[in-house]
Formats: structure tokens, C-alpha cells, sequence
């Protein structure tokens, strides 16, 4: 079981770090953020972190789909699916071995960004907690885009098609919190908002009920895609 | 080793697999034959456990292929259509994987790649990108990947396909190596490779088995007759009557070549060899014999004359 999930994702992290697109996009972000970060910090001249991670949703918006599209499309594309669904492996360790392996590549890139925090500290005195708070609130929020990519890439065998469905989910969750609601619109909203769960760790306070909430989203988003691909065989 | 049950797979209202049931004793090598989209795919796909059939099922090593598939798995070597490769990666680091995956363990994994590696002759590239080698190169890695859990079972879809013809006799020999110790069903179009390769062939047209039996048997079953294949130069009636007048021949059938000796095909019955009666009639009578031979059916006619006539399943 565990064997077989280690198998899956050593190589799927492998691939991740040999393809330029995981590159590209890895540069991409950090670009974006360093943009933003130069914005916010020389306007507010304060050694604060909270404001880039916010605008954590509305830029991952643009890389996650990169990171998710190929997991399982690209197999289909292949055929490499059809090894792995032939081998003596079950669906469910396929799926966790390429998920985590999703993760190891979204922990890399905050890695990456974990400079900004290092300025701050260098030039400024932050406060740690609601920093650390804060990337424990965008590593969450993260996760559960990447298994809602996850998803979008065992639908079909064109990686652009995951990757366009993978965006426009993550662009309705993000209208979900800046759209202005009333009503029972409005819990729904603030229920299914990804972001707005993670706006109290933001602010330094971790919530049970939220990474309840989190590891909700992505252990369902792994079944339904377990689900999915169990289904493809009766087609 | 490997019982298949009235096996019936549809896709849609399109029937793919048609009631096809065949079995498979422990060793033995089976060819699997038939035209394009005659279900040879799908069956093997079923098999391996990639997907259900709509009816029926399959036995592999006493294992029920859907319900215990699994554990069915365990006993199956696949190798795809399409070999599945991983392009971004080395042959040695791709066997890992599917070693990995098999449950070997670092030192059994070593050796059984060594070991597989020169059995395939893919030792020179395996550490060249999968990505960068030739058709050829890379079904032999899939051929590599697909022994290297030494499975009791081994399901091979067109695994000479692409190779160079030197490639496909050492590919052959390798699978022939297997019998005995291993289970072997694979699929070809081509079919001299059956013949050298397979204890037993199955015949699958158009979803349904027209055939199961040795290459020999159904290479004698069609040949009911034995025909001999004439050129001759002289007055084409008088040699037609000649020809049938002799005791044992069942019929003539003339055909020109476009020189102007046409061939006379002179069926005769099974086991009388005419050929010196043939050759000193036509030479007593003072006509030109330019050439005579006997004419072999082949295992081409066979699967011809099988997938193109309605013929009872056998």
C-alpha cells in the first residue's frame, strides 16, 4: 500500500522537476509575488506579510492549473495509464501517490517564496506568529486547489481542457469571496470560499474548524477522482 | 493457466467481444489472430484485468480476472498496444518503477534488470531518455518491463511491431524461450510468426472466435487436397483433358500468367503425390513442361479463407 503510493509519487516528482513547465510556472509565481511584495512594502513601509498571502488565491488562480493538468491526463494521453491500471496497485494508491507528489512540488514553490518573510525579518521585526499562521493558511489553501486540479485531470486526456477547468473552478471560488452576495447566496458563499477560510490564519488565529474544513475538501476531491478513475474502466 | 468463459464485451451497441471462450494450459504459447478491430485488443484488456467485460468472465492463475483482480494482477505481465512509457525517463529508472511497483526490492530489482536488459538487448541505451530512442528500442523496453516480474503469465499485444526484421527473429526467440516455464498469449498480424512462435492459434474475427487449433492442424484442415502448380506450353484443351484423364486427379484449373505457358492448377487427392505422372504425360506428348511444383497452402489462406467467409466457429 504505502510502497506502492512512494513508488508513484517518487516518480511523478521526478517528472515534476524535469519538465520546464513546472519551472516556468515556478518563476512565473515568484515573480508575481515579488511584484506584489515590492508594491506592498514600499506603500505601506510596514514589515507586514498579510496582505501578499491574500492575494494568494488570485495568483496560484493562474499557476495552479499548470501544476495539476498533466497528473493524470498526460497517463491517459500516453497510455502509461493503462500500465499502471493493469499492475497489481489500486486506484486510491494511485491517486494519494500523485496527489502527494502535487504537494511536494506546491511545497517547493512556497519554499521558494519563503525569502520575502526572510527580508522582512533581515530588514524589519515582523511578527512570526501570524506569518507562520499565515503560509500554514496558503499551504491549505493550496492543497485543496491541487486536488480540485487533481480532479479536473483524470476528466479527460487533453491536458489544456484540465487546465481550463481546473481555472474557471478556482475563478468561480475566487468570485465566490469578492462578489458581494445577500442572503442565503452569501453563506453559501462564504461556506464553499476557500480563501475566506483561510483569512483567519492570515490573521494569526488557526482555526480546528477550518483545517477541518481543508482536509474535508481534499480527501472528497480524492475520492471523487479514485472514483472517476475506477469509472473509466467500464467505458 | 488462463480460462476464458464465454467472454462478451460491448461498447455501446457496438459488440466488441462476442461470446468468446478459449483456455489456456500451463506453458503453452498462444497466438492470437485476426484483423484490425477484430476484438484482439479488448480481450487482452479484459484479461489483464483493465477492464470488465459486459459477460463472462476469465480465469488467470486461478485468480477471476474482475473479481479478484488484484490479485489476478499479480500474476500478469501486460504489454500494451502502445507501449507505456514514460519518455522523460531513463530505461533503467522506468524498470525501477515498475519493479517498485511489482514489490522487488532494491538488489532484486538490480539483478532482474541486468537480466532482463540483456535478454531484450537493451543494454546499450538504458540510460539514454526513453524520449530519444527509436520505435524499435523502445518496444523492446516494453517487452523488458513486461518480464521483468517474471510473471506466470504474459500478455503481449503486437510485440514485434516496429521492429526491424533481424529484431523480430531475436524478439521471437525470446518469447519462445518462455515456453514451459511461462504462460504466453499475444497477438499478431503477422503470420508466419504465429506459426513459428505459437503452440495454438485462436482465429477472432469480427469479435467471435472462428478457430482454435495448432498452426499445423488448421494448415491441414484446409488443405484437403493437395495441389500441384503447372506451367505448360502446348494446345490448352488438349492439355486440359490430358490432365484430367489421369487417375487421381480431381479437377484442372487453368490461369494465365501473362507469358504464354498459362498455369494449370491440378488438384489431386490427399497424399497422391502425381508429380512424375504430371511430368512424363506432358513430356510424352511432345508439349513444353516449363515448371511444376506443388503448391502449399499457407497459414495466409487460411486466416483468409476464415475471416472472409461466414465459417462455422470451429
Amino acid at each position: 500500500m504505502i510502497r506502492n503510493i512512494i513508488a508513484i509519487t517518487e516518480r511523478e516528482l521526478r517528472s515534476y522537476f524535469v519538465s520546464p513547465v513546472a519551472w516556468v510556472v515556478t518563476a512565473f509565481f515568484v515573480a508575481i509575488w515579488g511584484i506584489l511584495f515590492f508594491a506592498i512594502v514600499t506603500s505601506g513601509r510596514e514589515a507586514v506579510l498579510r496582505p501578499l498571502l491574500s492575494n494568494f488565491s488570485i495568483t496560484f488562480l493562474f499557476v495552479g492549473p499548470f501544476l495539476t493538468m498533466r497528473l493524470i491526463a498526460e497517463e491517459a494521453k500516453t497510455g502509461t495509464l493503462e500500465l499502471l491500471l493493469t499492475q497489481p496497485i489500486r486506484e486510491v494508491e494511485l491517486v494519494v501517490g500523485k496527489y502527494l507528489a502535487s504537494l511536494g512540488f506546491l511545497a517547493f514553490m512556497l519554499a521558494v517564496t519563503l525569502y520575502f518573510p526572510t527580508l522582512l525579518e533581515v530588514f524589519g521585526d515582523p511578527d512570526r506568529g501570524p506569518m507562520m499562521a499565515g503560509y500554514l493558511g496558503i499551504l491549505l489553501q493550496g492543497m485543496a486547489f491541487m486536488a480540485i486540479g487533481l480532479i479536473a485531470s483524470s476528466l479527460t486526456q487533453n491536458q489544456i481542457i484540465a487546465a481550463a477547468v481546473t481555472f474557471v473552478v478556482l475563478l468561480l471560488l475566487w468570485l465566490a469571496d469578492v462578489l458581494t452576495l445577500g442572503g442565503a447566496a452569501a453563506e453559501v458563499a462564504r461556506f464553499i470560499s476557500i480563501s475566506q477560510r483561510s483569512q483567519d490564519m492570515l490573521r494569526g488565529v488557526v482555526d480546528t474548524k477550518d483545517v477541518v474544513f481543508f482536509f474535508t475538501v481534499i480527501v472528497g476531491c480524492l475520492f471523487v477522482t479514485t472514483q472517476i478513475i475506477s469509472a473509466r474502466r467500464w467505458r | 493457466m488462463i480460462i476464458v468463459d464465454q467472454l462478451t464485451k460491448h461498447y455501446g451497441p457496438f459488440v466488441a467481444v462476442d461470446d468468446v471462450s478459449f483456455e489456456v494450459a500451463k506453458g503453452e504459447i498462444l497466438g492470437f489472430l485476426g484483423p484490425n478491430g477484430a476484438g484482439k485488443t479488448t480481450t487482452m484488456r479484459i484479461l489483464t484485468g483493465y477492464m470488465p467485460p459486459t459477460s463472462g468472465r476469465a480465469i488467470v492463475a486461478g485468480f477471476d480476472v474482475f473479481k479478484d483482480s488484484l490479485e489476478a494482477r499479480r500474476h500478469i505481465s501486460y504489454l500494451p498496444e502502445t507501449v507505456p512509457l514514460y519518455t522523460d525517463m531513463s530505461p533503467r529508472n522506468y524498470l525501477h518503477f515498475v519493479g517498485k511497483i511489482r514489490g522487488m526490492d532494491g538488489s532484486a530489482r538490480r539483478s532482474r534488470i541486468d537480466d532482463v536488459a540483456e535478454k531484450c538487448r537493451i543494454t546499450e541505451f538504458i540510460d539514454r531518455l526513453i524520449g530519444k530512442l527509436s520505435k524499435g528500442q523502445r518496444q523492446r523496453v516494453g517487452l523488458a518491463q513486461a518480464l521483468l516480474p517474471n510473471p506466470d503469465v504474459l500478455v503481449l499485444d503486437e510485440p514485434t511491431i516496429g521492429l526491424d526484421p533481424r529484431q523480430i527473429v531475436e524478439t521471437r526467440h525470446v518469447i519462445k524461450n518462455l515456453r514451459g516455464e511461462h504462460t504466453v498469449i499475444l497477438s499478431t498480424h503477422i503470420l508466419p510468426e504465429v506459426s513459428m512462435t505459437c503452440d495454438r492459434v485462436v482465429i477472432i474475427d469480427r469479435g467471435k472466435v472462428v478457430a482454435i487449433d495448432t498452426p499445423e492442424n488448421l494448415q491441414r484442415r484446409m488443405a484437403g487436397s493437395d495441389t500441384i502448380e503447372m506451367e505448360i506450353r502446348g494446345p490448352e484443351e488438349a492439355v486440359l483433358a490430358a490432365l484430367n484423364s489421369l487417375p487421381k486427379v480431381i479437377g484442372v484449373r487453368t490461369r494465365s500468367n501473362g507469358a504464354d505457358a498459362p498455369v494449370y492448377s491440378v488438384e489431386c487427392e490427399r497424399d497422391a503425390d502425381l508429380r512424375e505422372a504430371l511430368a512424363s504425360t506432358v513430356v510424352q506428348r511432345g508439349w513444353g513442361l516449363r515448371g511444376l511444383r506443388p503448391a502449399s497452402v499457407s497459414l495466409e489462406d487460411v486466416f483468409v479463407q476464415l475471416v472472409t467467409s461466414e465459417a462455422p466457429a470451429a
